[in-house]
């Protein structure tokens, strides 16, 4: 094809069709779309699944068990009833910005999976500038959430938009920073090199990027204990509280679509993607993606929520000279002994990681929080 | 705010929620497994008993809400002093009790059933022969120790073991 | 006006509706708040959508008869509310109730007292997001509790278990038996939900120095139960003006030393600590005898007035009666503790956030029924 004669030609240091591919660019196109699509709405209900029965288990009750065995149709219960539901749009919303906001939130989360290994060179896409790519698609969606808050014409969903906006923003700095300590140690931007590169999982080596980066993707994606977007106990519903029928399936699956990401990006970066010893190399990752997820699960059912000034000091105070320190220490011992046992150096950043943090938490301070009126 | 202790507090937190996930959940599939409910359970309904009722009305004139309504007339042909009609609005009642403790004659019982629900809200208004105990209306032990007595025990949730590895 | 360092820019206050029907308030409570962005300027409490018109009632029904109205007014806690009524009418009718119905009174109220803990601190932990886990396992205790009232007289939320003169039956064999095993596991689950969440780092940022009640504001306001205690006033009607035989057990007052929302939560915790050793106390102690005082059913007390007041676990709750030598009182009035105790609330959160309004709301710990009548 054109394109394809054309980008090879040209010499781009970019190989989007593996060479041996049977059938060439737009067979590989058309499978990857289609099990992507399956895979990220089949993950979407498992992940909805694990949360609602491990959410129910951690709180001594049994999660949803009626609908199907174990209660694993009740996701498909839950989309078949969100169908049903009436469509209700206020009449002083602004009808365009309220119809397109979920789609302009749940493309990107989709669209993610594009470059994410589920095998060696098994991927939609295999970009040279993989996880930048990521982050810069995750952002989008945060468009997405202010449009529906703004256009709902609601004061809960305009106060949940806008923490939304602020929290994403100051989010950003910490996550990208904890990524380049992983692209340094990899020594390249697409995500299927770095997963090559581990040998040993980054999450020994980068222990503190790991857990910055951990907290900043909770942030992002509103899971607890920074859920304040969609506060149930303060404002309703945050940005989705007029959304019903399928635009709210769309919210929903926003919501769980970008924690799958999350997790399946937390998965390729820091614990060694697909590679593993005796199962075929999709299903381990697609179970160290559902155990990150859990993860998730646990620290949800655990944690109180923060408030939001408490978020941004966080993001500001506490993650982003973390990060920066992380960032340079990394960056001296990949310049300094790029040949040095990794033992060796496990053990330093774990200290490190651990002195770090204790420093911090001893000189954080959050504010005062009241302000005179 | 300081974080005090480190993060400390978070993690003794998880620990607790892990915990509960090995344990057994606290719950009871309901129309599977049923609860033995209290011996001296108030339940929905009334049961009277026509042989020891003699039309005092102690229990109308008790009943805080008024729920109780009777008619009582002389029989003069069998020299009797009867009961015409005894109607209860189980609808209005408030499952007080203090009917069934007022009755001199223990003619009065609560209910011991519990799922007893009816379509039309004017079936909620109960009359005479209605109101006989029957099986699909047991009566309770509430102020009736005879009966508490032979009714089962209580299931209690100190006594389900909610510790134990599932 | 926003002024942050030297830029001052235009803002323009505006009015969120916290209406009757939210998730967070308890119950039918409509809160008209003012908000500058997330600044509390003002809140504006509207009421009244739960009047039943009790206090009219009272007149229309015998002594006896309306202690199963008295359930309906703090329904969380309703035996409190039944004691403190016929205390009144024994003060009045000047009764003598003998020795196993005091006792089993104060068990009885203890047993209250720890079950509205229970709701009172597990709604108070999910309205800081919490996401329900705390009050799941709150939720446990109450169902124990929950199960002896209900062995005892046969209902669960509305007892109509106290009378005027003792307390209508006996309690039966079992009774004593399964609160000695209740006992036995009860200060285990204090101690788990302590490990859960007393010293988490996000609890403690959100609730410290929150919604501070000074000493002279809980003082010339009227507050009374735990809230007063965690301002530091040492003040329990228990022990400063002891009725039935509160004199006769050994336990503590916890106090608070700030007021915020932290010291209410802990002070709770502590209360239900102590009404354990009261429980236990009065368990070891309990004598036989007659459960009621001979008192004719229809009841006609003497002609004037009587206040009796008691320590319920919201606070002081009193009743008041008037009495004209019939069978009906003349004018009961209720001293409503959660309204007296929500007089405050406007000055709490002046200069807090939303996030901190919900929380500060919900420390105070108030029940619909009992402000509305």
């Amino acid at each position: 094809m054109a394109i394809v004669e054309l980008v090879n030609n040209t010499r781009l240091p970019m190989q989007v069709t593996p060479a041996d591919w049977p059938g060439g660019y737009w067979w590989h196109w058309l499978f990857f779309t289609v099990i992507l699509i399956a895979f990220v709405l089949v993950m979407v209900m498992g992940a909805i699944y694990i949360e609602r029965r491990g959410l129910g288990r951690m709180q001594s009750r049994l999660g949803p068990n009626r609908a199907g065995p174990f209660g694993l149709l009740q996701p498909v219960a839950d989309a078949v009833k969100v169908l049903l539901k009436e469509n209700i749009v206020p009449n002083s919303a602004d009808k365009v910005v309220h119809w397109l906001a979920p789609i302009i939130a749940f493309v990107p989360a989709m669209m993610i999976f594009a470059v994410v290994p589920f095998q060696n060179g098994a991927l939609l896409a295999d970009l040279n500038i993989g996880i930048l790519y990521v982050i810069a698609i995750s952002s989008v969606s945060t468009i997405g959430v202010f449009m529906a808050g703004w256009g709902s014409s609601n004061k809960y969903s305009l106060l949940g938009a806008m923490r939304n906006v602020a929290a994403v923003v100051s989010y950003e700095i910490p996550l990208v920073l904890a990524v380049i300590g992983v692209v340094l140690m990899a020594g390249s931007l697409s995500l299927n090199q770095i997963v090559l590169k581990q040998d040993i999982p980054f999450i020994l080596l980068q222990p503190l990027g790991f857990l910055l980066f951990f907290a900043a993707g909770c942030a992002e994606i509103n899971r607890s204990p920074f859920d304040l977007f969609e506060a149930d106990q303060e404002i309703v519903a945050g940005f989705h509280t007029e959304y019903s029928g399928m635009k709210f399936a769309m919210f929903y699956l926003v919501e769980y679509g970008e924690a799958i990401a999350m997790s399946a990006i937390i998965t390729t970066l820091f614990l060694s993607g697909w590679r593993g010893p005796l199962l075929p190399p999709w299903l381990w990752f697609i179970l160290k993606t559902l155990i990150v997820f859990f993860f998730m699960v646990w620290t949800r059912t655990t944690f109180p929520r923060a408030r939001i000034d408490q978020l941004m000091a966080l993001a500001w105070k506490f993650l982003l000279p973390l990060a920066l320190i992380n960032l340079f220490i990394t960056a001296i011992q990949v310049l300094a002994w790029p040949d040095a046992l990794p033992w060796i150096l496990i053990i330093i950043n774990i200290t490190i990681m651990v002195i770090l943090i204790l420093l911090w938490s001893k000189f954080f301070k959050l504010g005062w929080g009241r302000i005179e009126v | 705010m300081k974080f005090e202790r480190y993060g400390i507090g978070l993690i003794k937190g998880m620990v607790v929620t892990i915990k509960h996930l090995l344990r057994h959940p606290t719950v009871n599939q309901f129309p599977e497994q049923r609860l033995n409910i209290s011996r001296r359970f108030r339940g929905n309904e009334l049961i009277w008993s026509r042989e020891r009722c003699t039309g005092c009305a102690s229990c109308a004139k008790t009943c805080p809400q008024g729920a109780i309504e009777i008619i009582t007339a002389t029989n003069l042909a069998d020299n009797k002093y009867e009961v015409q009609k005894y109607q209860v609005d189980t609808g209005y009642c408030i499952q007080c009790g203090l009917c069934v403790e007022i009755c001199p004659y223990d003619a009065l019982f609560m209910g011991y059933s519990y799922e007893r629900a009816k379509y039309r809200r004017n079936e909620l208004v109960q009359l005479d022969d209605e109101l006989l105990e029957s099986p699909q209306r047991p009566a309770s032990g509430y102020f009736h120790p005879e009966i508490a007595e032979k009714l089962p025990r209580q299931t209690l949730l100190v006594e389900k073991i909610v510790e134990k590895r599932k | 006006m926003t002024t942050t360092g030297e830029i001052t820019f235009k803002t323009e206050p505006f009015v969120l509706n916290f209406g009757p029907v939210h998730p967070s308030t308890h119950g039918v409570y409509r809160m008209r708040a003012t908000l500058d962005g997330e600044v509390v300027l003002d809140i504006e409490p509207v009421f009244g959508y739960l009047h039943r018109g009790i206090e009219k009632l009272a007149e229309e029904r015998t002594y006896t008869g309306f202690i199963p109205l008295t359930d309906r007014l703090d329904y969380i806690s309703p035996m409190s509310n039944n004691l403190g009524y016929c205390l009144a009418v024994e003060k009045l009718a000047g009764i003598k109730v003998p020795e196993r119905a005091e006792y089993i009174r104060v068990i009885i109220a203890e047993l209250q007292r720890l079950a509205n803990h229970c709701i009172a601190v597990g709604s108070f932990l999910s309205d800081c997001g919490a996401m329900f886990t705390p009050f799941m396992y709150m939720f446990r205790e109450r169902e124990k509790i929950l199960d002896l009232f209900d062995m005892v007289c046969g209902q669960r939320l509305t007892y109509n278990y106290m009378r005027i003169g003792g307390v209508s039956q006996d309690i039966p064999d079992e009774f004593l038996p399964a609160l000695q095993k209740f006992m036995g596991t009860m200060p285990g689950m204090i101690e788990e939900w302590e490990n859960l969440l007393k010293q988490n780092e996000i609890l403690l940022a959100r609730t410290k120095g929150v919604g501070i009640l000074s000493r002279e504001m809980a003082i010339n306001c009227g507050i009374s139960g735990p809230v007063a205690r965690a301002s530091s006033i040492k003040w329990d009607l228990r022990k400063a003006d002891p009725y039935s035989i509160y004199d006769r057990f050994e336990f503590e007052i916890p106090t608070g030393e700030v007021g915020d929302c932290y010291d209410r939560y802990r002070v709770r915790v502590e209360e239900m600590k102590q009404s354990l050793r009261i429980i236990k106390q009065a368990m070891e102690r309990i004598p036989s005898g007659p459960i009621r005082a001979e008192v004719p059913h229809l009841i006609r007390p003497p002609a004037g007035e009587a206040y009796a007041h008691i320590e319920a676990p919201k606070g002081e709750l009193g009743f008041y009666i008037v009495s004209d030598n019939s069978i009906a009182p003349y004018r009961c009035h209720v001293r409503p503790t959660s309204l007296i105790n929500l007089t405050a609330l406007r000055e709490m959160v002046r200069g807090w956030k939303v996030a901190d309004l919900i929380a500060i709301f919900g420390s105070i710990d108030i029940t619909m029924g009992e402000v509305d009548r």
